[in-house]
């Protein structure tokens, strides 16, 4: 038992570094899938039939494909052919931001659709146009809307996160398993990890409830 | 009372308060193979709890109830299942079951519960159904049906298990008064057919021609018994008439609704 | 351009190999899943504190750390107290365990949403609570739960992927180990993508019908 804790504790400071790791991958990912996601939304929502299409076909690929399958194309496979030597970090970043701006237009679509014709209307007839309506009109009620589903977007991203593993994004599964294997304890140190993921999940679910409380508006909910 | 006649349910001294409150302080009384007794009283004076005091789905602080000579209060779960076959029991709401047709309703308890073949349950479902005059309307789901028709599905559901006294807890108050008729004709049927039966209820209508006995049940207890007759023309109690008046203004001459 | 030989002489034949085992992660975890989510829905509701709390934790640790930990876990880390699994058992249990945390939590919701009454009339006609739950509250709850489960069964079929990084061939595995060899990992992943595309989307497909056929008026 002492020996487990020791193993515990020495490895925590390396395990911890991990987490940083995974935090600014998850952090980036969702910030990227979101830049990505808001216009597929709009296109979805505003855009005509041929761009309707395009964007359809890449919320079914991104949302069809494992994300492991995905890492393996993009990683070993199209950022290889370009020859730019992308870093395992960038790529996971890259895959899961893609992939993430999938799910998260589908969240945004839901909210905009959600927001009657009326306000549009009322916007046209104030003399905006179309453009102008739906970013000072429609989009401030659509991602306050957006905000509770947006909000699952954060665990779902941390604990795929971890499958970055598989290229070698020194994430803390990475770096747990390669203590696991040096110290032949796998079972205290990958439970240790998942301890660290729990952590994580419930922080980051705190930090968002409080930007739900913070960004309320009566008569959104 | 009509002592040569069969003693069907004894209630003895139930008590039951929710959180310090007291809702019943000590009801007894008895009721005899084919009589209805109507239960009155002001709203939120537990009259709703007294009924299920009776089958168990709420258990008396103190008190015991009686079918038939046997207790069922202080019971198992596996002996109150049993015992709740016999107490056919109508809920205000109707709750009927919203995945099963109205004939699946009905044959659910005789197939899980008494056991039957399936269709010996379906005939004996569809017999209930044509009973209350919904036959039509066999395979249609709740959602479908109108209150009137979903209160009626109930009464057949809870009488198919062919119970010794049958519960209605206000049957009628969910209901749109355009929709409250059929459901009465049919508790009318089933009284003048001789079933035992405890109605909770404000159609005085009703309780003038069906009744047995009018209990008036008051600040958790029974103020007053009697027959119809009495309780509306010559009440004991101020109480009782005050009671009686406010049920006038609302749904218009007790006497007057005499059929 | 990918060579046409390679194609049909190599890569087909691992690939549908591979699918053969993905296939059987499938049909081997999915039902277990979806039936031991039924329970610990059923338990965290109905159970007493003890069960309850249980069932909770259950959920919050399988839904709140990465399937892959779990994995690793079961695959490397049992063994250190002495019990071994095969690299398919340790995937089997792993995918059943998440996936029915997952589930659990769905029919949980579904379960709360329905009114109460419905198991007061099902005592009022003589069912045992038990009876109560199976007859009367879980086919309303499964419905209403269904569009959820469905969404998390079609994750399941996704992450069986993972199944390969406890060395459990499968179809990623499978095109991962033909890449490798062969150095053509944007056309082997593109294929192996496909197959995923063609899976899911059937899955969405049949989950879709299921869920009409299965539909009652005033349920959803």
């Amino acid at each position: 038992m002492m020996i487990i804790t020791g193993i515990v504790y020495e490895a925590l400071p390396f395990l911890l570094q991990g987490a940083v790791t995974t935090i600014s991958l998850v952090v980036s990912a969702l910030f990227f899938g979101f830049i990505i996601g808001l216009p597929l939304a709009i296109g979805q929502v505003y855009g005509c039939l041929w761009v309707k299409k395009i964007i359809n076909i890449y919320v079914w690929f991104f949302r069809g494909l494992p994300v492991l399958v995905l890492l393996f194309l993009f990683y070993y496979g199209l950022f290889s052919i370009t020859g730019l030597n992308i870093s395992a970090f960038l790529s996971a970043v890259l895959v899961l931001g893609l992939r993430s701006a999938a799910y998260q237009s589908q969240i945004f679509r839901g909210s905009i659709q959600s927001i009657s014709e009326g306000q549009l209307m009322a916007a046209s007839a104030l003399g905006m146009n179309k453009l102008k309506a739906v970013w000072n009109i429609i989009l401030p009620q659509a991602l306050r809307l957006s905000i509770p589903g947006w909000s699952n977007e954060y665990p779902a991203m941390l604990t795929e996160s971890s499958i970055t593993y598989a290229i070698g994004v020194t994430e803390v599964l990475t770096r747990g398993s390669f203590i696991a294997s040096r110290t032949y304890q796998p079972m205290p140190i990958y439970l240790t990890c998942a301890v660290i993921f729990l952590f994580l999940s419930y922080l980051g679910l705190k930090m968002l409830h409080i930007l739900e409380i913070k960004f309320k508006i009566p008569g959104f909910e | 009372m009509e002592q040569n006649k069969e003693l069907i349910l004894e209630i003895k001294d139930i008590h039951k308060s929710y959180n310090g409150k007291a809702v019943l302080k000590g009801i007894s009384f008895n009721v005899f193979k084919g009589e209805t007794k109507v239960i009155i009283g002001p709203s939120g004076m537990g009259k709703s709890t007294l009924l299920r005091c009776i089958n168990q789905l709420t258990v008396p602080d103190k008190g015991s109830v009686w079918l038939k000579g046997q207790e069922i209060t202080h019971r198992d779960a596996k002996n109150i299942n049993k015992l709740r076959q016999k107490i056919g029991f109508v809920f205000q709401d109707f709750n009927l079951f919203d995945h099963l047709t109205a004939v699946g309703n009905v044959e659910i308890a005789l197939i899980k519960v008494k056991g039957m073949k399936k269709q010996e349950a379906r005939n004996k479902a569809i017999f209930e159904l044509k009973k209350v005059g919904l036959e039509k309307q066999a395979s249609l789901y709740p959602a479908e049906l109108s209150g009137g028709q979903k209160q009626r599905v109930s009464i057949a559901r809870a009488f198919a298990m062919e119970p010794e006294i049958m519960l209605f807890d206000e049957p009628t108050s969910a209901l749109d008064p355009e929709l409250i008729g059929e459901v009465l004709s049919v508790m009318k049927e089933l009284a003048n057919e001789g079933v035992t039966m405890i109605v909770v209820s404000h159609e005085m209508g009703f309780a003038q021609t069906v009744a047995d006995e009018i209990l008036f049940l008051d600040g958790g207890k029974l103020l007053e018994a009697g027959p119809p007759e009495k309780i509306f023309c010559e009440p004991k109690y101020k109480r009782t008439k005050k009671f009686l008046s406010t049920l006038n203004e609302l749904y218009g001459n007790v006497e007057g609704n005499k059929r | 351009m990918v060579n046409p030989d390679f194609i049909i002489n190599i890569l087909a034949p691992s690939l549908l190999e591979g699918l053969q085992m993905t296939i059987k992660l499938i049909m081997y975890s999915a039902p277990t899943g979806l039936g031991i989510g039924i329970i610990i829905a059923s338990g965290r509701v109905y159970g007493n504190w003890l069960l309850s709390r249980f069932c909770r934790l259950y959920i919050v640790f399988f839904r709140g750390t990465p399937l892959l930990i779990q994995l690793f876990i079961l695959y490397y880390g049992f063994p250190t107290i002495g019990i071994s699994f095969s690299p398919f058992t340790a995937a089997t249990l792993g995918f059943i365990l998440c996936s029915s945390a997952y589930h659990a939590e769905y029919i949980r919701g579904a379960i709360q949403s329905i009114k109460s009454g419905q198991i007061l009339a099902a005592q009022s006609l003589g069912m045992s609570k038990m009876s109560a739950i199976v007859n009367i509250v879980l086919p309303q709850a499964l419905r209403r739960a269904a569009p959820g489960c469905s969404n998390e069964i079609i994750y399941l079929i996704k992450y069986t992927s993972l199944a390969f990084m406890v060395t459990c061939i499968e179809l990623t595995g499978a095109g991962k180990i033909v890449a490798s060899r062969y150095f053509e990992y944007t056309a082997v992943f593109l294929a192996v993508g496909a197959i995923y595309l063609v899976m899911v989307s059937a899955a969405t497909h049949i989950f879709h019908n299921l869920e009409r056929k299965f539909a009652i008026p005033g349920i959803e």
